[in-house]
């Protein structure tokens, strides 16, 4: 069934968005990643113009990630307290990246940017991710316990001490702050949620414990692609209502299934998933970027400069 | 299709015997020709004069009929040609070309098209070539790489020529940009019809329809008229509050994604149960 999408002007087949919005919905509940990673190349490969793209997705992620963290919260597993310090500092971030993108845009070299970071930054964290949950595995397979991650490191010398009940930690505000403020900008910048590197974040940088990981990202992104939504929405005019509607059917109701897999899953398993995934979507952005295109020009809109 | 042409056909014939061709045929364009005088004149009708963009829109073709109205016998020499075009609202495109840079692919060099059509369609009853010679093309900026102004590419790039290649060639193939050879089909010198295929991603605006007469590659006739794209219902209601209120727009979008997504949490919750 074709429909056509009155902001973004292009006519698409309803099933197939509803498809996708499904898969990269389980996606979003199993790892408690908004999925935008993963959606917005998807939908510029169906023909969705960039802009729209990005700020539809932003939309589509709160629906998600809402209907993710409804879940968390009925099981206590959202560090409320957490939460709204990563928030501050993703408001800001967000400000910031904003600030940067529109800048680069200038210099006409914006789409090189969101690619290279992409590369960048899920080439580092997948491997890092990968290498950590194959050693995790193997000391269990060999009968140990799984390896204590360090309780003690430079992060415990910051000032501005707070305790995190829920994660179980006293630390100081100053990392998760400045976690916020990375990923705010980072979201803003590849207009994705963000949670594909909070969440790594949160395990490594903080120590906090996967299980609250999840919920505690989920919460943070709410309100950050939120913020994204209407900055997109009053500025350029490019939030499609109804590509968002069929995207976020598939997608809450597949983060709910997404979410119930998670829970039956051991943190490992599903740690060396989500590095699989990560490596995978950064290795064919980066052949995009080595191998010869098949059409070497590009067409944007002009006169706006 | 040939059923409902000759139906066309008879009322046109008719018509131009009565001369009250408009009474005819009720969603015929004018027929007014701006030339003083020709020998020959175009009558024309458009099988729809406006393409309403709905939901469910996915493309449209439209008719373009008419008939050559002549006080004299058919002239002498060459045989008479059409050419009809149909271009959507114009607006500047930026090209960019990727160069290896460093191991990788990137944007270099960037030319702007001061004006593109979004869409361009031309269909002629033989090859472009043959039947229109290039100084009218010229004049009347009939063919694609003519519909195209491009003023100036900066003093850095040499090859500009292959930057508007390269926007026909990626817009030709999203069928965007069309040539339609021996796509219109002239009965007797008199009658003509042409369907154009108006592809699903249409761009909002007035669509220009240009017919040209031609003997011997000079044009001897042309006409206008103008197909209206817009969006209708629900899709003009959206595209409108976007743009008004552009507020309530994110808010209600915002709303939509929370709703749906506690909507969601909730039968999932019940279901379990």
């Amino acid at each position: 069934m074709q429909i056509y999408l009155p902001i973004a002007e292009v006519s698409v087949n309803a099933f197939l968005l509803l498809g996708l919005g499904g898969m990269v919905g389980v996606l979003s509940g199993m790892f408690g990643v908004g999925g935008g990673f993963l959606m917005t190349p998807l939908l510029f490969f169906i023909g969705i113009p960039p802009a729209v793209a990005v700020a539809t997705e932003a939309n589509q992620i709160v629906a998600s990630s809402f209907s993710g963290v409804l879940a968390h919260f009925k099981r206590k597993t959202v560090d409320l307290r957490m939460g709204t310090v990563l928030l501050i500092g993703g408001l800001i971030g967000a400000a910031l990246g904003v600030a940067v993108f529109n800048y680069l845009k200038a210099q006409g070299q914006v789409d090189l940017l969101v690619k290279l970071s992409y590369v960048v930054f899920l080439g580092i964290i997948g491997a890092l991710m990968f290498v950590e949950s194959l050693n995790a595995i193997r000391k269990t397979r060999k009968g140990g316990r799984a390896g204590k991650r360090k309780k003690h490191n430079w992060i415990h010398g910051l000032p501005f001490k707070m305790r995190f009940r829920v994660s179980g930690l006293y630390i100081s505000v100053i990392p998760p702050v400045l976690v916020g403020i990375t990923v705010g900008i980072l979201a803003a910048i590849m207009g994705v949620g963000g949670g594909f590197i909070m969440v790594p974040a949160m395990i490594y940088l903080l120590g906090m414990p996967t299980k609250v990981v999840v919920g505690t990202s989920l919460f943070q992104i709410i309100f950050v692609t939120a913020f994204t939504t209407m900055l997109h929405a009053t500025t350029n005019y490019t939030v499609d209502i109804v590509l968002a509607v069929l995207l976020l059917v598939g997608g809450v109701i597949g983060a709910q299934i997404g979410t119930r897999i998670g829970v039956k899953m051991q943190a490992e398993q599903l740690r060396i998933l989500l590095a699989l995934l990560v490596l995978g979507v950064c290795g064919k952005l980066a052949l995009d970027l080595l191998l010869q295109p098949a059409e070497l020009y590009t067409l944007g809109t002009g006169g706006d400069h | 299709m040939r059923g409902s042409f000759r139906r066309i056909l008879g009322a046109v014939a008719l018509s131009l015997t009565l001369g009250l061709a408009s009474a005819a045929l009720p969603q015929e364009a004018d027929g007014v020709e701006d030339q003083a005088a020709p020998a020959e004149q175009i009558v024309l009708g458009l099988s729809q004069a406006e393409v309403a963009i709905t939901t469910n829109f996915n493309g449209s073709e439209i008719l373009v009929y008419g008939a050559v109205k002549r006080e004299q016998a058919i002239p002498e020499g060459p045989p008479l040609e059409v050419i009809i075009t149909v271009a959507g609202p114009s607006r500047p495109v930026m090209v960019r070309r990727k160069e290896r840079r460093f191991g990788i692919w990137v944007n270099t060099d960037a030319v702007e098209v001061d004006q593109a059509p979004s869409f361009y369609a031309v269909a002629t009853s033989a090859p472009l070539n043959d039947i229109l010679k290039r100084i009218e093309d010229l004049r009347y900026k009939i063919s694609i790489p003519r519909a195209i102004r491009s003023v100036g590419a900066p003093m850095t790039i040499s090859d500009s020529a292959s930057f508007t290649d390269a926007l026909i060639r990626i817009r030709s193939g999203s069928n965007l940009y069309q040539v339609v050879e021996n796509g219109v089909v002239v009965d007797e010198q008199t009658l003509f019809r042409a369907a154009i295929r108006l592809p699903a991603a249409l761009t909002e605006g007035d669509y220009v329809t240009r017919i040209f007469l031609t003997r011997g590659g000079e044009v001897v006739a042309q006409h206008s008229t103008s197909i209206d794209v817009r969006k209708v219902g629900l899709e003009r209601w959206l595209f409108t509050l976007s743009r008004e209120n552009a507020l309530i727009y994110g808010l209600m979008s915002l709303a939509i994604a929370i709703a749906a997504g506690w909507g969601a949490s909730a039968v999932f919750s019940l279901l379990r149960r």
